[in-house]
């Protein structure tokens, strides 16, 4: 047992911490909330890929690094600690290139990995539907295969960042006559194939956060499937446990938590610093308290990766955990607050930039993403402790 | 980075497993809970003989000179099998701080009965304040030559009734910052003046001892004259710590019995563990424990390393008292009408569970010190 990082991780650390405050100084950009699902920026994207640390882990005859996904989560901690606008190529890094390189052909691992490390392919998740979210298997887009082609129909949404994206993961049915779990199929798409129209959502926020995308008689390319004709529900289990494993489940908004602790010790109330009174001080402490266990779920997360073990209920049990201290967090802050809590960013008056007010709002949609807290729940009573299914 | 444990570490837990289910069902953990000495002198001799008494001790005091994290995993072990008896009064509280601070001849002469079994030791730190601050130590001890005189009243001074050395924290001199005035002395338990009275409690065996101008050497003294509060500082991190990992070996075994019994227990004609309401009750249970034993282990390795841990520690322990609440509540819940009985073995472990969280500080003074880790 060894809790340190080693040398070179502490100094990687570093490298990273130095790039994003040389960019926070070049005012580039402005930290945000949610910098990973709501800030687009294809400048900043590359340049990370300049830097090697997009596919950060995977193999290097690909193009990756093929360093482990403790070095991913120590990059990842601190691009959410500085609130970097890296949302162009998240998923695509968490996610997408991993399944590419699980189930891919040698053709599109040579074709899209290189891609997306690149900083040029920005990969939207088309999962979700009108009648198909928790029970995702009930999904009806179809794929129905004809001569060398598939012909696409059907419609996904909340598909985030769709505005933004260039390429889209679909999760769609390829056989509609087998039970609803055993006919699905992945397929890696462009954006910008005829048929494809997308309208935008816009949410709790005021941002266009998610796209509508709606498919009619597209025609896709066969080699546009991810690995195995009607596996593709197999496939995604693990794909999910991605989605679900990062530090963005703790952090997504933890430039908020460093902002309300220089609220407290700047702000006087009563004529008495905030942050000598004890019952902020209690409160404060407790999200702290609350957050490094937190942080040990997801180094853990992060272990079970480079063993080489999808991470699935410990996946699913950081998640559950990180979102709901993620909104008791932002909760708390405006609570500390008070009234400026519910002044909206543009505000003359507001405080911490109206970080606290977006992400009170934003993470509502945290425990509801990549799989609600009620459905990581089942996976932990069903798949990790074995409970009977009803 | 590395959460794992090596392979002597996993021998050694499921050794513990083992013997400890063996020799402790739960009869004879009641048994022992209602006697008046409230442990077993034989499992004791045996465990002595594993080794246990001196793990964590230089093998030139009778030890095995392992690490505290193993001694963590035997902790938690411990923990998970309601082990009762001074195995922790005598080795944290007892011999670890005489192996910190004592003189080599206090070593030679006070370890190797620890570590043979043949000695039991206990700590006489809280008062009727019953806080855990310098400032509430009012027992005090007065030089008279070369020896010196101890009177006052300590309480909640764990398995002081089977104790063959109390080590004592006194105030010797009244200084302005209390905590430079307190030395701790090595006393004989059952030596003259000396008395106790053991208290009647949820779990624990724990006792008042009244020193009525007890007598004790100046060679008695441990560590440095008025210099006693940093070693009990130090002692206080360790027991927070190695409470930790008892209650995470607690908590751990209420998960598993909870979800056994929600297999178990049918009700309209299901496994009550199908409902999901229960289900979610028992993944909440293991969130809760998850971060006990990665906290928990956090800290014991840091202690292990001889790391700075004050932090660590109280994030642990504030975790371990908080999800302890919650993991009891919730497996009596799942176990209903039943788990509130003496017929059931769930009361072990919620009496014990709740006596752990409320030794060694409470809840806010972890608070405090993460507060003032975050510059507050
Ligand atoms: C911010 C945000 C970003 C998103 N981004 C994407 C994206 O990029 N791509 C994408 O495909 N999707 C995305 N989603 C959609 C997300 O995956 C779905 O919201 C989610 O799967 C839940 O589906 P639903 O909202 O339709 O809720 P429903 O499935 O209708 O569920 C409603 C409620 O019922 C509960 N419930 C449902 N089934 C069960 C069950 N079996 N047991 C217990 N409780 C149950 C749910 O937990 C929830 O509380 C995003 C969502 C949000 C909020």
């Amino acid at each position: 047992m060894d809790f340190r990082l080693t040398e070179e991780q502490e100094r990687f650390r570093k490298e990273v911490r130095d790039f994003l405050e040389g960019e926070m100084k070049q005012e580039l950009w402005e930290p945000t909330i949610d910098g990973w699902i709501m800030a687009y920026d294809p400048e900043f994207t590359k340049r990370v890929a300049a830097k090697g640390w997009i596919g950060l882990t995977w193999p290097k005859e690909y193009g990756g690094q093929g360093r482990c996904f403790i070095d991913r989560l120590i990059l990842t901690e601190e691009m959410l600690r500085y609130g970097a606008p890296a949302s162009c190529h998240w998923f695509a890094d968490r996610q997408i290139g991993g399944s590419i390189l699980k189930y891919g052909t040698e053709e599109q691992k040579r074709e899209l990995l290189p891609k997306i490390i690149r900083g040029e392919m920005y990969v939207g998740l088309g999962m979700s539907e009108p009648e198909a979210g928790c029970d995702l298997a009930s999904l009806k887009t179809r794929a129905i295969k004809k001569d060398d082609h598939y012909v696409l129909d059907g419609q996904k949404t909340w598909t985030s960042g769709g505005k933004y994206m260039n390429y889209l993961y679909l999760l769609v049915r390829t056989d509609p006559d087998v039970a609803k779990h055993r006919g699905l199929s992945e397929l890696i798409i462009t954006k910008d194939l005829p048929g494809i129209t997308t309208s935008p959502i816009i949410d709790i926020t005021g941002n266009e956060a998610w796209n509508e995308v709606f498919f009619e008689n597209v025609h896709v390319s066969k080699e546009c499937l991810i690995g195995k004709e009607n596996d593709g529900w197999r496939q995604v289990m693990e794909q999910l446990a991605y989605e679900r494993s990062g530090m963005e489940r703790l952090m997504a908004n933890y430039p908020v938590f460093e902002g309300i602790i220089q609220f407290a010790k700047e702000t006087k109330r009563g004529g008495k610093w905030l942050s000598q009174d004890p019952v902020i001080r209690r409160k404060l402490a407790q999200l702290k308290i609350e957050f490094e266990v937190g942080r040990l779920f997801m180094y853990r997360v992060a272990l079970v990766m480079d063993e080489g073990r999808s991470p699935e209920w410990e996946a699913a049990m950081s998640k559950a955990y990180a979102t709901a201290f993620e909104q008791r967090l932002a909760s708390v802050a405006l609570e500390i607050l008070g009234l400026y809590g519910q002044l909206r960013p543009q505000s003359k008056w507001v405080k911490l930039n109206g970080m606290a007010y977006h992400s009170y709002l934003s993470s509502k949609g945290y425990s509801l993403q990549a799989g609600t807290s009620e459905v990581l729940k089942n996976i932990l009573a069903l798949r990790k402790l074995g409970l009977p299914t009803g | 980075m590395d959460l794992s444990f090596t392979e002597e570490q996993e021998i050694l837990r499921k050794f513990a497993q083992d013997f400890l289910t063996s020799k402790f069902p739960k009869k004879l953990v009641k048994e022992i809970e209602e006697s008046d000495v409230g442990y077993s002198p034989e499992i004791w001799k045996e465990m002595a003989e594993l080794g246990w008494m001196g793990l964590p001790f230089p093998e030139k005091y009778g030890g095995t000179g392992m690490t505290f994290l193993d001694l963590a995993v035997l902790l938690e072990e411990m923990g998970k099998a309601c082990m009762p008896g001074p195995y922790f009064s005598t080795v944290i509280l007892g011999a670890f701080p005489i192996l910190d601070v004592g003189t080599e001849g206090q070593k030679q002469e006070y370890l190797p009965k620890v570590t043979k079994g043949e000695a039991i030791l206990t700590l006489a730190l809280t008062e009727p304040s019953g806080s855990y601050d310098a400032a509430s130590t009012e027992v005090k001890a007065v030089p008279s030559g070369d020896a010196w005189t101890i009177t006052g009243t300590k309480l909640f001074v764990p398995d002081a009734h089977v104790a063959d050395y109390v080590l004592c924290v006194t105030q010797t001199e009244e200084m302005a910052k209390p905590e430079e005035g307190l030395t701790i002395f090595i006393v004989e338990a059952k030596g003259p003046g000396m008395g106790h009275t053991a208290l009647k409690t949820m779990a624990d065996k724990l006792c008042e001892v009244v020193f009525d101008e007890v007598k004790v050497s100046k060679e008695s003294i441990l560590g440095e004259l008025n210099q006693g509060w940093n070693e009990v500082k130090r002692v206080i991190n360790r027991a927070e710590a190695a409470k930790c990992c008892q209650i995470a070996g607690m908590a751990q075994k209420v998960l598993d019995m909870t979800v056994e019994y929600a297999k178990e227990r049918k009700q309209f004609d299901r496994p009550i563990g199908s409902f999901q309401a229960i289900q979610h009750y028992c993944a909440d249970m293991l969130i809760d424990v998850e971060g006990m034993r990665l906290s928990t282990y956090q800290a014991a390795w840091k202690l292990s390393e001889g790391l700075p841990c004050a932090e660590e520690v109280a994030v642990a322990k504030a975790w371990a008292v908080q999800a302890g609440e919650r993991v009891i509540s919730l497996a009596h819940q799942v176990h209903s009408a039943i788990g509130v009985t003496m017929e059931h073995d769930l009361h072990y472990y919620t009496r014990r569970l709740k006596a752990s969280e409320l030794s060694f500080g409470d809840i806010d003074s972890y608070r405090e010190l993460v507060a003032q880790g975050m510059g507050l």
